[in-house]
């Protein structure tokens, strides 16, 4: 039986140096291997690179205010989507969650020192610079105009714009997920504390797992199909060029059997997140461990087999379509197993509603319509009618960003007080998590609707007719710009005035919350063993009695 | 421990065994996405090759095969070469040994890009480059040629790399007090080594074979 430390003890400083005292130079930084230092650096960046699709699609969502076009010329508009996709996809949500909150944690969930290869760590992230390097280059000289998905063979054959470049930047990008992915497994399979067997992993070293297969498994591919499309546009190899007998339709199958598999490099880590966020903030055990664990491994697995289903009105043959349909419907039962057993988790919880939890809370609701939409487009008697409508948009922004960026925003919350040491404001995070969420769903929410009227995607005027529903999309875009703006205001500032954060603010299992906030550069003082399973908020098979007091960290038995 | 044992030694790992398990765990996963990556030019290959089998016959006829054949055999020899420095360290042979081996698969290596550049200035003679004028009439032939270059590019560059890290590990590797089969950097190399020449006896019967049969 654990006994709780007292209020004091907890609130102790630790009086030892963390992570973040180990040296302020530039070189410190920028040639550190420490995978906590470099988890800072990627945050920084990606912060970055959110805030600058943002503003692209800032103004993409003012120029449709109107049905005319009114502050962007169709030229400039679609130059602008493209940069918000790429740089969205590529340079925000891929490492989003595994290269900075999944860097930070990894080794400290499984205890240990660091990554498997930490010098190959900082080197991935000088190779997302230079793709990141490439991308804001293309925006300087007038960005690119043929969408994240680089089309052949528009891309290849007829677009006035640098292609070159942003295939190149998303090329460097893709190998420094590759080194994150090779990275992650090495460490997962070689660096467990002792006693930390596969079934004690938490569900978010899992999710990283998953997620590095899928990246080491699927970016190579990507890496081609845009070493193919270079090929051809600077040395005029005719690739895909149909004149000579090439099939651009080969593109799209290479494109989409890695940005389909990138769909779940983006959401499972989110996935692993809200595991660790619900099972806290309910002090209950997950229901059904190793489901959860199954239902991650599958979706990374079936998920390599389903990318036909962004080709179903490319003229494929129908029964492939149907195959695919099938498959992707497939692909939703794990799915499916997750967001009931997230739910079943909840039952019988001491449920508190802390800002993690909000997020986490929004996440279940905007990842469940997302699914469920996207089951609508796995259907192909539907999906022939609202292919590239808004629809599409409104579906894998419910799953991107409704799932992924609220779960970043629950992850980043959670650990926010190991990773620095400081507590963020409660009060303002709150409020800023329950503004997205309506912020959210007051700017896509309309892109349903929108997109079930038949408005297509990509073109910056419209009839007059979807006006409505267009004000509604962009003044819900405002009010989600002022929710992101609030978080990186509060956060920043807690950085400075927070109050100090005891090694365990929430009374987590888990090894990372063991050692200090912030943790030292060696992560722990004595190596940790483990002999019992993840979340043990309660005895196991007994829900927790409603006056009983929560366990306190995992393992520890003081 | 000893200095160079030392210099060797990296974090988190406590021994050079781990580290060199480490590193072995993590080159077999590089290796898997490396494939992935050729299969994605070779699955090209093959749907361009489904849509036109004559055009890629009579494109790959006007391969030079006595080259290709040539390269296959000096790629071979310089696994073969790399094998040898992997067994001379095994059976602790004297380090000049190992390095002969090594110097020698690194040396092939070179062999192979200089013939392989002959080969692309008579290809680029003959106006097999498919940009502009192209020598062949079928339609379909360029794009066997746009391959060519791409696959063949490719694998050069990957053994560019590999030379590298051969001549570094040549050069650097098994000091006279390391025996090289500690250095966590050899099977690396050893396996990075391996995948190019395996690649390369896929590439070699799809671009040099075709429709020289009978």
């Amino acid at each position: 039986m654990s006994v709780a430390a007292t209020p004091d003890e907890r609130l102790l400083v630790p009086d030892r140096p963390s992570y973040l005292g180990a040296g302020a130079s530039l070189r410190s930084w920028f040639g550190a291997t420490d995978h906590k230092r470099i988890a800072i650096l990627y945050a920084v960046t990606i912060t970055i690179f959110f805030f600058l699709g943002g503003a692209a699609i800032t103004l993409v969502r003012l120029e449709l205010f109107t049905p005319q076009a009114d502050v962007v010329t169709a030229d400039t508009y679609n130059r602008l989507f493209t940069f918000h996709g790429i740089v969205m996809v590529w340079f925000f949500m891929v490492p989003a969650i595994p290269a900075t909150l999944g860097n930070f944690l990894l080794p400290l969930m499984i205890g240990a020192r660091d990554v498997a290869f930490p010098r190959l760590n900082l080197f991935s992230w000088y190779l997302a610079i230079l793709g990141g390097a490439f991308t804001v280059a293309t925006l300087i000289l007038g960005g690119v105009d043929t969408g994240w998905t680089f089309y052949t063979p528009f891309s290849t054959m007829f677009s006035n714009s640098h292609v070159f470049a942003a295939a190149f930047g998303v090329f460097a990008v893709g190998f420094s997920s590759i080194a994150t992915g090779v990275n992650f497994i090495a460490t997962v399979h070689l660096l467990r504390a002792p006693g930390l067997t596969w079934f004690r992993l938490p569900l978010f070293v899992w999710s990283l797992y998953a997620t590095s297969l899928v990246m080491v498994l699927a970016t190579p591919v990507l890496a081609v199909s845009l070493l193919l499309v270079m090929a051809e546009r600077v040395l005029h190899l005719p690739i895909f060029d149909p004149a000579h007998g090439g099939d651009p339709l080969l593109f799209q199958h290479l494109f989409w059997f890695y940005s389909h598999p990138a769909v779940y490099i983006m959401v499972l880590p989110a996935m692993g997140v809200v595991s660790e966020v619900i099972t806290c903030f309910a002090r209950r055990r997950v229901f059904g461990y190793t489901f959860m664990v199954y239902a991650l491994v599958s979706i990374a697995g079936i998920g390599f087999f389903v990318w036909g289903h962004h080709m179903f009105v490319s003229g494929m043959s129908p029964f492939a379509g149907l195959v695919f349909s099938f498959l992707s419907f497939v692909v939703a039962v794990p799915s499916a197993i997750k967001v009931f057993n997230w739910t079943a988790t909840l039952y019988r919880g001491q449920i508190s509603f802390e800002a993690p939890m909000l997020y986490a809370l929004g996440f279940l609701g905007l990842f469940t319509m997302g699914g469920l939409t996207g089951l609508f487009l796995a259907s192909i008697p539907i999906d022939v009618h609202v292919t590239d409508t808004y629809f599409v948009v409104a579906h894998f922004h419910y799953i991107m960003v409704g799932g992924t960026v609220s779960a970043y925003f629950a992850g980043l919350h959670f650990w926010w007080p190991k990773i620095t040491g400081r507590l963020y404001p409660e009060g303002w995070a709150r409020f800023a998590a329950i503004l997205m969420f309506f912020g959210f769903n007051l700017t896509f929410f309309p892109q349903f609707i929108l997109g079930y009227l038949g408005m297509p995607r990509r073109y910056h005027v419209y009839p007059p007719e979807f006006q409505v529903w267009n004000v509604m999309s962009s003044s819900g875009a405002t009010v989600l710009a002022a929710a992101y703006a609030l978080p990186f205001g509060y956060l920043l500032w807690s950085l400075i005035w927070g109050r100090r954060a005891p090694n365990n603010p929430w009374d987590a299992t888990g090894l990372e919350w063991r050692t200090a906030s912030p943790p030292p550069p060696h992560n722990f003082d004595q190596q940790p063993r483990i002999d019992v399973g993840p979340y043990d908020y309660h005895p196991e098979a007994v829900a927790p009695a409603p006056d009983q007091r929560p366990r306190r960290r995992q393992g520890e038995d003081a | 421990m000893s200095a160079p044992v030392q210099s060797l030694l990296r974090e988190p790992w406590p021994d050079l065994a781990s580290q060199r398990e480490a590193a072995t765990f993590g080159i077999w996963i590089f290796l898997a996405s490396e494939l992935l990556f050729f299969g994605g030019l070779i699955l090209a290959y093959a749907v361009c090759r489904i849509g036109h089998p004559h055009a890629f016959m009579a494109a790959a006829r006007e391969t030079d095969i006595v080259y290709g054949t040539a390269n296959t055999a000096v790629l071979l020899t310089s696994s073969f070469a790399m094998a040898l420095a992997a067994q001379a360290s095994e059976r602790e042979a004297r380090p000049i040994v190992i390095r002969a081996c090594l110097a020698a698969t690194a040396a092939l290596g070179c062999a192979f890009l200089a013939i392989k550049g002959f080969e692309y200035a008579d290809d680029l003679r003959k106006g097999l480059w498919p940009a502009g004028d192209f020598a062949l009439p079928e339609p379909g032939a360029r794009l066997f040629f746009a391959l060519y270059w791409v696959m063949t590019g490719v694998h050069a560059l990957h053994l560019t790399i590999g030379i590298g890290l051969v001549g570094r590990l040549t050069i650097r590797g098994g000091g006279p007090h390391l025996r090289l089969r500690d250095n966590p950097q050899a099977e690396v190399t050893a396996l990075y080594w391996h995948l190019v020449d395996v690649i390369w006896i896929i590439l070699y019967p799809l671009i040099y074979l075709p429709g020289r049969a009978g």
